[in-house]
């Protein structure tokens, strides 16, 4: 690996960190769509501040950059307090109308500005190490190391000193107002750090991979846990994997690294939406299915129970009388047999004791509807479930 | 070339006249199915739909080799409605709310689209260029066989609003009790939800992937300030988008270095703004001046009444009061009380003013919510 090669994962990496934090915090907070707007939108804030620096790497123009972003939201906010169309709604019309801006600026001056909407759109990656910091003369490293490094060293600063107010705005904004957090300080405060991240970030990744990075690893470790500080962990590491991931796939089919970077989160996050324990795909349907042939056992007993008449109770009289399959029959006999909650003699079904037993529990548990959890019943009564 | 030139142009040049009519048509359709987005709350849908197609723009290149922009479209609308229906399948399957759905599978099917597009530009031999025209859109690239299919298209999707009008409707206001009066909503959901990710697929090659969702959005949102009535709201967006077209092509081609698609979403961003500010019935002045309005009646309904309680105590109505002793009282001016005596509510004479026998039933009655407010 030459040093170029390692200094481009690094910054990947650090992009990565940089976003999975406040991407966490967005995707908590119902408000993905917020950095694919922000993202956008920090278009003409770019132009106009590379008109005035022109250098891409210049702290002004990542200042002018990201309050462009602020006061997208702002914007949105505004229009959503009116009234007059959905927060959704109001988040699609204000975005493209400053991008629109931005390509015009970009259009009108192409002669003078040295900016690409494309690069804008999908940074270059392969470029960020030949931009160097030179002081008195020494190499300080790439440019784009710096900037990304300086933001993430305040992002982490921020979110280890307000993680507590962080954490409480939101997951429960009332409690977090009469603890006395201004929910609206944090609000600004996040969208700003967001800002920030995505402009630092846009010229090595790009505006779209932002918002990759800041949604997917962040939906990733959604999926698999339901604690704040272990979903943050899990952001970081999958952003940091398959940003190094993506820059080798990259390498090997020679095309761009940021595609491939989202390209590798997204298989990840395939793999996670249909393997994930408890919340994946996989996972959902085994247990609605679980559930149905569960309940299926259930209305099965209770027709045994008000049943005693023979004929009532024929093994083939269940898929006449209660419409079911041959198969769903099966499954279900099956699974009261292995229950031991019936027994079959000559074809005629009748419950044990225990499956007696369960259907009174179950009858009391229909009619009260109490607040006994029918999990709980099942766990006193299956041996195996189904 | 100036504005004139252009209106001259626009009467001989083929190639003009063919992009104006299509901008027209794919204005029209992108308005006429953006109500039922809108409405939907599904705005940002259409953007997570154009940036996912483009991976299936990609892909059909890849393998037809071939650029025709409708076996280009083709894959486009594959990848499109495999996005629109994975969004529906986190949301429902998993914990993860709708827009992060809408977020995840707009960004990383881009980024896919992206590896891809870099991956064919990096091929050999392969007459790749202009691939990129479906990232940004470029309304000069539309051929009349691209009009065509717009038109069909368009003409397809008014046939099924018009033939499904009622149940859309009713679908739109309230599923639930769709579905009880036996129509497959189902059915209804993947149909308009088909249409809309079609008429995305043809504006793709138009205004590009970035700035499609707008030309749905905003002339829906735009006509719905103006009408509370589903059909009247389908029409204007439908005028609305086709003007921004017109307008936005018009324009881009009378002035230098102006895409078209920026243009367009522009002028329909300038619909919305005046939409919202000046429509009579919810804009925000109208609304602002009828605040003012009501502020001012409370403040002289306030003064009435403070008449009112002083004239209780005295025997006859018309008794005359200083207006001195309505100092106390801070919310009167001397227009207030001329707007009372206009209203035939209190005479005054010089510095007195004392209660009529209509004043005196108005404050009586003031809190009686039955009274018709004036």
């Amino acid at each position: 690996m030459s040093s170029a090669q390692i200094e481009i994962q690094l910054i990947a990496s650090l992009v990565a960190i940089a976003c999975a934090i406040p991407g966490t915090f967005l995707v908590l907070r119902k408000m993905a769509m917020i950095s694919d707007a922000i993202s956008h939108s920090i278009l003409p804030g770019l132009v106009v501040g590379f008109f005035l620096t022109e250098d891409l790497n210049s702290p002004w123009l990542i200042l002018l950059a990201a309050i462009t972003g602020v006061i997208t939201v702002i914007m949105v906010e505004f229009i959503q307090k009116t009234g007059l169309v959905k927060k959704d709604t109001a988040i699609g019309l204000v975005f493209p109308a400053l991008f629109s801006i931005g390509v015009i600026l970009i259009a009108k001056n192409a002669n003078d500005v040295h900016l690409d909407v494309d690069a804008v759109l999908l940074g270059e990656l392969a470029f960020a190490p030949f931009d160097r910091v030179l002081m008195n003369g020494m190499d300080l490293g790439a440019k784009s190391l710096w900037v990304i490094g300086i933001i993430v060293t305040v992002t982490v600063i921020l979110l280890v000193t307000f993680f507590k107010e962080l954490k409480i705005s939101t997951f429960d904004k009332q409690l977090a107002a009469t603890l006395g957090f201004s929910p609206l300080v944090l609000h600004y405060g996040l969208m700003s750090v967001a800002s920030i991240t995505t402009v630092g970030a846009f010229d090595a990744v790009g505006a779209i991979l932002v918002v990759a990075l800041m949604i997917a690893p962040a939906a990733i470790a959604y999926l698999l846990t339901n604690n704040l500080k272990k979903m943050l962990v899990i952001a970081v590491i999958a952003g940091v994997s398959s940003s190094i991931g993506g820059y080798w796939v990259a390498h090997y089919l020679d095309a761009s690294i940021a595609g491939s970077m989202t390209t590798v989160l997204g298989l990840l996050f395939l793999l996670v939406y249909l393997f994930a324990p408890n919340k994946g795909l996989v996972a959902v349907l085994f247990r609605q299915k679980r559930q149905q042939a569960e309940v299926h056992l259930l209305t099965f007993m209770l027709h045994l129970q008000n049943h005693s008449e023979e004929s009532e109770r024929h093994i083939n009289h269940l898929r006449e009388h209660i419409n079911w399959g041959k198969i769903q029959s099966k499954t279900v006999l099956d699974l009261a047999l292995k229950n031991n909650m019936i027994v079959i003699s000559d074809d005629i079904i009748s419950l044990t004791e225990k499956g007696k037993g369960f259907t009174e529990k179950a009858i009391d548990y229909i009619t009260t509807n109490s607040t006994v959890a029918i999990e709980k019943m099942k766990e006193d009564f299956f041996l195996f479930r189904g | 070339m100036n504005f004139t030139e252009y209106i001259d142009l626009l009467f001989t040049d083929y190639t003009l006249q063919t992009i104006t009519l299509g901008t027209a048509v794919l204005g029209a359709l992108c308005g006429m199915l953006g109500s039922f987005a809108v409405l939907r709350k599904q705005s940002l849908l259409g953007d997570a739909i154009s940036h996912a197609a483009l991976p299936g723009i990609a892909l059909a290149f890849l393998i037809t080799g071939s650029k025709d922009s409708n076996t280009l479209l083709i894959g486009a609308l594959i990848s499109g409605l495999v996005g629109t229906f994975w969004i529906r399948g986190i949301v429902k399957n998993t914990h993860l709310k709708s827009d992060t759905a809408l977020g995840l599978i707009l960004s990383l099917f881009f980024g896919f689209g992206m590896l891809l597009l870099t991956f064919i530009q990096k091929m050999p031999n392969a007459n790749q260029a202009g691939l990129d025209k479906y990232l940004f859109g470029q309304a000069a690239t539309l051929l009349t066989s691209d009009v065509w299919t717009m038109c069909v298209i368009a003409g397809l999707s008014l046939l099924v609003l018009l033939v499904f009008w009622k149940e859309l409707k009713l679908m739109l206001f309230d599923a639930d009790y769709t579905k009880s009066l036996g129509f497959n909503i189902k059915f209804l959901d993947v149909l308009i939800t088909f249409f809309i990710v079609v008429s995305i697929v043809v504006g793709l090659q138009t205004v590009g992937v970035v700035l499609m969702s707008a030309m749905l959005l905003a002339p829906a949102a735009a006509a719905r300030q103006w009408t509370n009535s589903l059909s009247v709201m389908v029409g204007l967006a439908a005028i609305f988008g086709a003007t921004s077209g017109v307008l936005g092509t018009a324009i881009s081609a009378s002035a230098n270095n102006l895409s078209t698609g920026p243009v367009i979403v522009l002028i329909a961003a300038v619909f919305v703004l005046i939409s919202f500010v000046f429509s009579p019935k919810r804009g925000l002045l109208f609304r602002e001046i009828r605040y003012w309005n009501n502020r001012k009646d409370l403040q002289l309904n306030k003064t009435l009444a403070f008449m009112y309680h002083i004239v209780k105590t005295h025997e006859n109505i018309d008794h005359p009061h200083a207006i001195k002793i309505l100092n106390s009282f801070q919310g009167f001016t001397r227009k207030s009380l001329q707007k009372l005596e206009d209203r035939e509510y209190i005479t005054l004479n010089k510095s007195m003013w004392s209660l009529t026998e209509k004043g005196f039933e108005k404050a009586a009655n003031l809190y009686n919510q039955s009274e018709e407010n004036e």
